[in-house]
């Protein structure tokens, strides 16, 4: 096993395929929710609705880190970039997001700021250890996957002494969003989000585990199938789905067993809980203010804070107007319906978050599957 | 550049310790030296000995194509080439994507203050090895030096001209509905290779870099008779940007099939890793060639023969498509779009 190309196998995908088409019933319509961006990209890439039948459809749910920051986090980071001089680490896909006045870190990069793209949190570590004369700071952001490597390097510099790092944390939590989309007055009560169940996180299941899930499933009575990142694991989460629906049975489910565990990583809960403690409340993009769903370094870690050191205050801004990306989120709207879709908003010069990562719906759709927006119209 | 000048230095050029010097760009005995007994000492021949301003180059039979190309990539050494083998590779490949044949190179350096002359001189004969390898010779050039901190190492700056013969006319806006897509080898081997090379991406891969002159491929595939209509080396943006290109100048659609692709395996474990997508990488020693629908299999055999043209593949064809979008059948049996890469993937690649 390579674990390179084993899950994308074409004659394995069309067994699947027959198999789900097998099993739907003709009579009702399945819309399932992948809640991470990863799902996205890996369905969008390998063309995975290509191989569903049509009452089968995918609703992408808010699992982007990229995508659900909103703009004043965005803006604290530029901050402390060009005003405090420091030495801001950040993970790729955050650098195009856009922030106030028309911003970016990109922009804030072209004006001077030490913007630097690092691949994981130890490299931030480096550079401090190099430049112990500059104040470093790592814009931690993503869900239960990147804490604990945040969480190690919080440590690591304690351990150190490294004086002048610090992290300026945006870590999410994956069961509040999900909560929150399911709490939503479009899928609890007007139904205008018909949602049968949920593909569950891939790599955030093996830090947390699969039973956060289970309050889902018996309160909701939503099924949820732990699904892999690969087309193959997709697949065969749908047909899990499918199976669940036409039973009537609401479970928990774990397709990715090869990874996810019931219990998770305990060493790593165990790690994320000594470092940090609960956001009060945490604003999204798209879901607005969510109580409990964020992270914030605990007061005996304060002075590897970032927003401490620096006295940064939170300031929310409103997206643009006509940007859907909070309705694209909560899975209320697809990209196609947003005004700015394809037209002012593009890869090249997103104006809303999910245009900007690759896990983000509106990038993926307009990467990878826009020719069938123009076939509906031929 | 001229060597002709009576040498007014006693000592020769410390190639083993001495640096980069401002002196040695500005326009006196020191820079004179330098080009002596480093550049012209490499990459001499009888017509950059002219020695004057310009450099009168023979009468010859054919249309002119001219291409220019600045390298800026880092790391300088690599594994698989360096900046200065790469600074003959992609201009070379691109005269030849025209169908030209090239003869001539020009060669414009920005060094920086500090700079170690055994690494100059590890360039410059990777440079010369690399034109003597594509049957060109440096005709001019010019050295600037900039202040330490005001540079990285070595810029360099390429020009090359070549000859088309008569009758020949290839070009991104002729592909036609119809034509098939082929390409001559592995993608990605280059932008891997460099990434690997990254002090915050730093990995173990067996990976090397293609670089390599494309215009004895070329050649070759030229004198099969079969009719081509574009050829292009997909570097910056890949295959990907590529074809996106082709589609837009030509008005049409391309259809891809991901199976027939060739990718290695240790090039598509990294890209896995680094969430990046093999036809968006920078490739320097490949091309894509679109030829007369009936005309692929001549052509894949005349590539085949060549060294650099063993894993020679029909990726796919040219639809018609007023969208001018390229779209792909995926290995898992789905289709979507292959756009251009958005933002920068890496900067300093090339």
């Amino acid at each position: 096993m390579r674990y390179v190309d084993e899950f994308r196998d074409g004659e394995l995908a069309g067994g699947l395929a027959a198999a789900i088409a097998r099993e739907v019933r003709d009579d009702r319509r399945y819309n399932f929710m992948e809640f991470c961006g990863g799902h996205t990209h890996a369905i969008s890439r390998y063309g995975v609705p290509d191989l569903l039948p049509p009452n089968v459809r995918m609703i992408h749910g808010p699992g982007c880190p990229v995508c659900v920051l909103p703009i004043g986090r965005i803006d604290l980071a530029i901050r402390v970039a060009l005003e405090e001089r420091v030495i801001l680490c950040t993970y790729a896909d955050t650098l195009r997001i856009p922030a106030s006045r028309g911003l970016s870190l990109m922009g804030a990069k072209a004006r001077g700021g030490d913007i630097r793209m690092v691949y994981a949190v130890t490299d931030a570590l480096r550079i401090a250890r190099e430049n112990p004369d500059r104040e470093v700071v790592f814009f931690a952001i993503g869900f239960e996957t990147t804490t604990p490597p945040t969480a190690v390097a919080i440590r690591q510099a304690r351990a150190e002494g490294l004086g002048n790092f610090s992290v300026l944390c945006c870590h999410v939590l994956t069961p509040s969003a999900i909560m929150n989309i399911l709490e939503s007055p479009q899928v609890r009560d007007l139904g205008t989000v018909p949602l049968d169940g949920f593909i569950g996180p891939a790599h955030v299941s093996t830090v947390i585990g699969s039973r956060p899930y289970e309050f889902f499933a018996e309160e909701y009575r939503k099924p949820v199938v732990i699904a892999g990142f690969e087309p193959l694991d997709v697949m065969q989460a749908i047909r899990m789905l499918v199976r669940q629906v036409n039973e009537g049975r609401a479970e928990v489910e774990n397709e990715f067993t090869r990874a996810v565990t019931p219990e998770g990583n305990r060493k790593a809960q165990d790690l994320v809980s000594e470092v940090f403690e609960l956001r009060r409340s945490f604003e999204w993009r798209g879901l607005g203010e969510v109580p409990y769903s964020a992270l914030k370094i605990r007061a005996r870690y304060g002075d590897l804070d970032a927003e401490r050191r620096f006295d940064l205050r939170y300031h929310p801004v409103p997206d643009n107007k006509a940007c859907e990306c909070g309705a694209i989120l909560r899975g209320v709207k697809q990209p196609t319906d947003c005004k700015l879709f394809g037209t002012v908003c593009t890869p090249e010069t997103p104006m809303g978050s999910c245009m900007v990562s690759s896990e983000g719906a509106c990038a993926a759709h307009y990467s990878y599957g826009r020719h069938k927006d123009l076939e509906v119209l031929a | 550049m001229s060597a002709a000048v009576k040498p007014g230095y006693a000592r020769p050029l410390d190639l083993k310790h001495g640096l980069v010097e401002l002196r040695h760009g500005g326009g006196g005995r020191a820079m004179v030296q330098l080009i002596g007994e480093l550049f012209a000492r490499h990459l001499g021949n009888p017509l950059l000995a002219q020695g004057n301003d310009g450099t009168l180059l023979p009468p010859q039979g054919g249309r002119l194509v001219v291409s220019t190309d600045s390298h800026v990539v880092s790391p300088l050494f690599f594994p698989g080439g360096d900046i200065g083998c790469l600074s003959v590779h992609g201009t070379v490949n691109d005269v030849a994507m025209m169908g030209a044949s090239p003869s001539y190179l020009t060669a414009g350096f920005v060094l920086e203050e500090g700079f170690p002359l055994a690494d100059l001189a590890r360039i410059v004969q990777s440079m010369a090895e690399a034109a003597r390898q594509a049957g060109v010779a440096l005709v001019a050039g010019d050295t600037k030096v900039v202040e330490q901190g005001k540079g990285d190492g070595v810029f360099i700056t390429t020009t090359g001209i070549g000859y088309l013969p008569d009758g020949l006319q290839l070009g991104g806006d002729q592909a036609r509905p119809g034509d098939l897509v082929v390409l001559s080898g592995t993608l990605g081997d280059h932008g891997v290779a460099i990434m690997s090379q990254r002090e915050n991406l730093a990995f173990d891969a067996p990976i090397r870099s293609d670089t390599a002159p494309l215009n004895g491929l070329t050649a070759a595939m030229l004198a099969s008779g079969a009719r081509l209509r574009v050829m292009r080396d997909p570097t910056r943006g890949g295959l990907a940007a590529t074809l996106n290109e082709i589609a837009h100048q030509s008005g049409v659609g391309i259809h891809l099939q991901e199976a027939a692709i060739p990718v290695r395996p240790e090039v598509e474990a990294a890209c896995e890793l680094l969430g990046l997508d093999p036809l968006n990488i920078a490739n320097e020693g490949k091309l894509i060639a679109i030829c007369h629908p009936e005309d692929g299999e001549r052509l894949l055999e005349a590539m085949r023969t060549h060294p650099l043209g063993q894993a020679a593949a029909l990726i796919g064809q040219v639809v018609e498509d007023p969208n001018g979008f390229v779209q792909m059948k995926t290995r898992f049996g789905g289709r979507r779009m292959v756009d251009w890469l958005s933002g920068e993937q890496l900067p300093r690649i090339c």
